[in-house]
């Protein structure tokens, strides 16, 4: 009896040791893997802040060299090309998402999926270089519309493929409950199977959304980039990206501080789009990117 | 009456010619009657299943059933699980056919009209021939009411008033309007399992089928949960034709008119051994595999 007990002990023991191990070991890769993000925002906000002033927002670049000017024309640009992208993109992107997970399971469905994986795949410049024979050398300009239509192919496959993910996480339950109350079953994808995984959807294009805010490649040679204030979709445009790019390899310290405050308000940007989101739609869908 | 003109074997159980109870004739040899049978009166026929094969690729799951289920009662279909009984109940309302792969041979007629015949829409049969499933599956992004009226929407039934007494009306005969009726804008999840049956329940009756199919209705649920459902039933019967799988012989034999006994062959194909009215079924089975399968000498 007792060396049961004692035995049983020990290997409760063991168990315990084993548990507690794991669980610091666990603990532990989750601490090193958000040591990064914690090391970039707090410098970010260390190297952000002083540069940061109400005229950035309302006033336009300055001649370079003479300190002060704002970056208005990069805010308003990226604003610009982010929601033309958008535009585009979400359309063409939930469409085909939708595609692969209800039409999908077939020879069309594999060839569509691996296309939009390849897609996916493809640098971001070389995007951007496809544009520009596209639409840049044929028409002879610079373009906000080509900034943003590079944006959108950025934007398509992401979109495309969390938004099939996200159907698919739908319950089959759901789908049966709906076709057996005689629910064709286009009907059941847009009335049952897409509300359902909406918020999954939603998540996925402000994951989009914040991945092809922060881009300068796609931009360099389509939007080029534009020192003056422009809202004109058909000439060249600015954005945070490209002007980030141009300020932290500049000469002047002021453009440095200028393009870490533009770092931190793209940041803050894709922080709060983040958050509404998650406020809007509740925080039970978690994505997996 | 709506059947279709082509003569069927009446089988006469009691040896009482001219007073046919009811007009089925199993595959498998009947034994002799073995006791005073109860007299349960057929009525009309709402649904007869003819010789119906239902195959997961080629594996054949339900092999040649054929019976008939009566209007306005509750027929119970039980079975070890595999017999085949949730395959074959899939059957009635064409949802078979969306398991990938999957197919049926043979006829089930409605109202004379064979629901297999390719000229027929499958989404018409089942706007008449309802669904309940084993675990309640109400839409999630939509409320208590919007639950209920989904199926209306889907018949395109726009005229909000009418909308909204069929809510009334069918959560009523659901046996939930008295608990719900103060928050119909609450989400269908928020309720408890049982209650969440019942919406389903309610959303299945409100485009008034003719046919409600329950497969294990309550297996999910708690026994309290499980008594309210088997009380909604009769009142349910008196309009709608249900036909009920469960796994719960007690629930069958309290429930139900009409009992259909499956049973797995060793080739695993389901098939129907007895099909009887419920209290025949228990008291006096007369096939040795249904006894044994009643008095719990296996499954
Ligand atoms: N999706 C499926 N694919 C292949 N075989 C299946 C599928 N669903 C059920 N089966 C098989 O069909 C038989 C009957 O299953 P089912 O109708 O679910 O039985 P029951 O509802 O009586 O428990 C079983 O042998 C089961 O393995
Ligand atoms: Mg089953």
């Amino acid at each position: 009896m007792t060396s049961i007990v004692e035995a049983s002990d020990m290997r409760r023991r063991r168990r315990h040791f084993i548990d507690r191990t794991m669980t610091g070991v666990m603990v532990g890769a989750a601490v090193v893997g958000v040591i990064p993000l914690v090391l970039i925002l707090f410098y970010l906000l260390k190297e952000g802040i002083p540069g940061l002033s109400l005229s950035l927002f309302t006033e336009d670049p300055n001649r370079p060299g003479l300190p002060g000017g704002g970056v208005r024309n990069s805010i308003v640009g990226s604003a610009i090309m982010v929601t033309v992208a958008t535009l585009i993109g979400v359309p063409i992107a939930v469409g085909c998402g939708i595609f692969l997970s209800e039409f999908g399971q077939n020879r069309l469905g594999t060839v569509l999926r691996f296309l939009v994986d390849v897609l996916a795949g493809i640098p971001s410049i070389t995007i951007g270089l496809f544009i520009y024979g596209l639409m840049v050398v044929t028409r002879g300009e610079f373009t906000g519309f080509a900034g943003g239509l590079a944006l959108s192919i950025l934007f398509l496959p992401i979109v495309a493929r969390i938004t099939e993910e996200m159907m698919l996480l739908v319950p089959r339950s759901l789908r049966e409950a709906s076709l057996a109350l005689g629910a064709p079953s286009w009907m059941t994808t847009l009335r049952v199977v897409v509300p359902t995984a909406l918020p999954g959807i939603a998540t996925g294009v402000m994951l989009a959304l914040s991945r092809i805010a922060g881009e300068a490649a796609p931009l360099l040679f389509t939007a080029l980039g534009n020192q003056f204030f422009s809202t004109d979709l058909f000439h060249a445009m600015d954005a945070l990206p490209l002007r980030i790019f141009v300020y932290a390899v500049g000469p002047y310290d002021y453009w440095h501080d200028q393009a870490w405050a533009m770092s931190l308000i793209l940041v803050t940007f894709i922080l709060v789009v983040s958050l509404i989101v998650r406020a809007v739609i509740g925080t039970r869908v978690t994505v997996r990117s | 009456m709506v059947l279709d003109s082509e003569p069927r074997t009446a089988v006469d159980v009691t040896g009482e010619t001219g007073t046919q109870s009811f007009q089925f004739q199993p595959q498998n040899a009947l034994k002799a009657p073995a006791g005073p049978e109860v007299r349960e009166e057929p009525g009309d026929v709402a649904l007869r299943a003819e010789h119906v094969h239902a195959y997961y690729g080629q594996k054949l799951a339900v092999g040649d059933v054929s019976m008939e289920i009566y209007a306005r009662k509750i027929t119970a279909l039980i079975g070890p699980s595999g017999c085949g009984k949730s395959t074959y109940i899939r059957c009635f309302n064409r949802m078979h056919e969306f398991t990938p792969h999957a197919r049926v041979e043979g006829h089930i007629y409605l109202e004379g009209t064979d629901i297999y015949d390719p000229n027929v829409d499958a989404t018409r049969v089942r706007q008449r021939i309802g669904m309940v499933f084993q675990k309640p599956n109400p839409f999630p992004t939509m409320s208590i009411e919007q639950n209920v009226a989904a199926g209306l929407r889907f018949t395109n039934i726009r005229n909000r008033s009418e909308i909204r007494d069929r809510v009334e009306t069918a959560l009523k005969q659901a046996a939930l309007w008295d608990e719900v009726k103060g928050d119909l804008k609450k989400p269908g999840i928020a309720l408890s399992g049982g209650q969440q049956q019942r919406l389903c329940i309610a959303r299945a009756i409100a485009v008034e089928p003719e046919v409600v199919l329950m497969d294990e209705p309550c297996s999910a649920l708690d026994p309290i949960a499980t008594l309210k459902i088997e009380d909604l039933m009769y009142g349910l019967a008196e309009r709608f034709t249900i036909v009920i799988v469960t796994h719960n012989l007690q629930q069958a034999a309290r429930v139900s008119d009409w009992t259909g006994f499956m049973l797995a062959g060793e080739d695993g194909v389901g098939r129907l051994v007895e099909y009887r009215p419920t209290q025949d079924m228990f008291t006096n089975p007369r096939e040795d595999r249904t006894e044994a399968y009643i008095t719990g000498r296996f499954g």
